[in-house]
């Protein structure tokens, strides 16, 4: 009887322990994102004074007013939103062409271009080769430099073909007999058939798309009505970083930091940068963790 | 293989002497899908291989390729001559390594936690929760870790201050000796959810009457995991240390770029830094190039040491 009780208790004290842990983590992990949400939504001034947490002290909408009265930032924005769309529909258009070729186990050329496909998982020519190719081609402040050179990548490529191989292959034999090419039944039934699995990449690819600035900083930064979001972020972390470093907003002028408040800005571009995803993303989660899981387990 | 079996009229056909020509016309519709993407992929991966000749040359811009001054290993040796270099490398390995023991074993530990919860619907939230920092970019997750770690009002330093642990706030971003702790534990913070999906399906694949006998057995929760879901999860564990080995030095150089500042340079300087602030900010090319070969290097070094230990331990093997 004894026994029985100690065991039961170990459990308890088991359970007490993991629920206490796990919500340790929701809290670390979510806290952060409402604290910038809240700083963003409070008053400049104010700010500086400190101690906000959960809830804005002196609500306003003036952050958000400000950095997009700031030029530079709409242009951002619509230059993030353009290469997310362009970039995804492409990069899928693209990834799941060449998947199909790839998944025709008839096709005679499928060998060698699977092998081309897969030696770019391994190796890359490197920071300053593909600097160096991007300045020969012209891609150079330009917006293609965006779209391009990730266009296709070999690894969502053999995802979308694993799931095409799970595809019954009658379906193509009666739409042959049809007299349909192979153009048409690529578009007409396999695409269709692949939505899940496509879902999963695209979303993958937008957000790739949506999160990248180190293009930008390489190849468009002397660009201004290239800029992106992210780089505009990036700029701003790394000027108010120097701050911090040296502790300016403690030893400082304190009018300084308090008529520029870099920090309501940066909270405020930080939260319209992670907002676009923020929104889509419990719409999309059951996609791809199953997309996940289902391309993991296969390759 | 059956399905492939019946799409196969082609191959058989050929079999049967249908010529080359014949069937490559009867897939010109796959070739010309395919083509433009050959052509892509020899521009835009295969060319800049090409590019590795610059770390031999006194690469000029604006010279022909014939007109370009050849230097042997001269890059190399100046690499080796720099002890800024062993800084870097040292920084690239210790970060790594760091990477690979949390970014390993917290997710497994995290998800093997994550199904001993029971109420359903704290553990969907949970999941939801724990996957959301992998979508933002490090641009905003750096911002933030910045603003957490801060000295002035940061919440950690507050936090840490008002349970006595520390009398006064701790600089973390500005002294080096923080620096690789703030990198590891940043990339676990945002990637640890997302890396324990793939344990948790495998835990799901576990037979639940395992579960129910080991119960009935009288074993407690500890050798429920240590005896059942461990073991279940076996294969998963070893494919993805395979993984996370041959991601080892592909670190990048986003992390310690966002997160680094001039005051902790020694500690936060990378190889692909390196090749950055070098080679294409200072505009030596040719020197930068050679230090991304020496990184490819460095890389497959590893993999070929990492595997073979690997396959002392296993008997299984990464390549």
């Amino acid at each position: 009887m004894n026994l029985v009780w100690k065991a039961k208790l170990a459990d308890r004290l088991f359970d007490l322990f993991l629920y206490l842990f796990m919500i340790t983590v929701g809290i670390v992990t979510v806290y952060p994102f409402l604290n910038m949400l809240a700083i963003s939504l409070n008053d400049a001034v104010d700010s500086v004074r400190g101690s906000i947490y959960l809830l804005p002290r002196e609500f306003t909408w003036e952050n958000y007013k400000q950095i997009f009265m700031y030029s530079n930032l709409l242009t951002a924005f619509k230059n993030s939103v353009l290469r997310t769309v362009i970039g995804t529909v492409l990069g899928i258009l693209s990834a799941s062409m060449i998947a199909y070729v790839l998944s025709r186990k008839d096709f005679i050329a499928r060998k060698p271009i699977s092998l081309i496909f897969v030696l770019t998982l391994y190796f890359s020519g490197g920071l300053i080769p593909g600097y160096m190719l991007m300045r020969e081609l012209h891609l150079m402040n330009t917006f293609w430099v965006y779209i391009l050179p990730g266009l296709v990548n070999a690894w969502n490529v053999f995802v979308i073909r694993s799931y095409m191989d799970g595809l019954p292959i009658s379906l193509q034999e009666s739409a042959k007999l049809d007299g349909a090419n192979d153009l048409t039944i690529f578009f007409k039934i396999i695409l269709p058939l692949c939505k899940p699995v496509l879902a999963t990449i695209a979303l993958f690819i937008a957000v790739g798309q949506w999160n990248s600035w180190f293009d930008t900083f390489l190849y468009n930064s002397g660009t201004a009505e290239l800029t992106t979001l992210q780089y505009e972020l990036m700029k701003i972390l790394s000027n108010t970083q120097a701050g911090t470093s040296g502790d300016l907003s403690r030893t400082g002028d304190p009018s300084v930091s308090a008529q520029v408040s870099p920090e309501s800005i940066r909270a405020a571009i930080t939260i319209t940068a992670t907002l676009p995803i923020l929104i889509v993303y419990p719409f999309l989660q059951k996609y791809f963790v199953k997309g996940l899981t289902l391309g993991a387990v296969k390759s | 293989m059956e399905t492939a079996k019946s799409l196969q009229p082609a191959r058989s056909a050929f079999s049967n002497k249908k010529s080359k020509f014949r069937i490559v016309f009867e897939q010109r519709y796959l070739f010309l899908m395919s083509l433009p993407f050959v052509v892509w992929l020899l521009v835009f991966n295969y060319l800049p291989l090409w590019g590795w000749t610059m770390a031999f040359q006194k690469f000029k811009p604006g010279r022909s390729f014939s007109e370009q001054e050849w230097v042997g290993f001269d890059n190399f040796v100046m690499l080796f001559q720099d002890p800024m270099f062993y800084l870097v490398l040292r920084n690239t390995l210790a970060m790594s390594f760091m990477g690979l023991i949390a970014g390993y074993t917290v997710p497994i530990l995290f998800a093997i936690l994550l199904n001993e919860l029971r109420w359903m619907l704290f553990k969907r939230v949970m999941q939801t929760v724990s996957y959301l920092p992998h979508f933002v970019s490090w641009v905003v997750a750096a911002g933030i870790i910045t603003k957490m770690l801060s000295s002035d009002g940061g919440i950690v330093n507050e936090v840490l201050v008002s349970l006595h642990i520390i009398d006064q706030p701790i600089q973390f971003m500005s002294q080096g000796k923080w620096f690789w702790a703030i990198v590891t534990l940043s990339d676990l913070w945002k990637e640890m959810g997302w890396n324990s999906i793939i344990f948790l399906a495998a835990i799901a694949g576990i037979d639940p009457e395992l579960y129910e006998a080991a119960k009935v057995d009288g074993a407690g929760r500890f050798r429920r995991i240590w005896h059942i879901t461990l073991p279940g999860i076996r294969s998963t564990l070893m494919v993805m240390l395979i993984l996370s080995i041959g991601w080892l030095t592909s670190i990048g150089f986003e992390k310690q770029f966002l997160l680094g500042n001039a005051l902790v340079q020694d500690y936060s300087q990378v190889l692909d830094l390196y090749v950055l602030n070098y080679g294409i900010n200072l505009g030596r090319y040719s020197y930068g190039t050679a230090i991304g070969i020496f990184n490819s290097f460095v890389a497959i070094t590893l993999l070929l040491i990492s595997n073979r230990i690997f396959k002392r331990w296993t008997n299984e093997s990464v390549i």
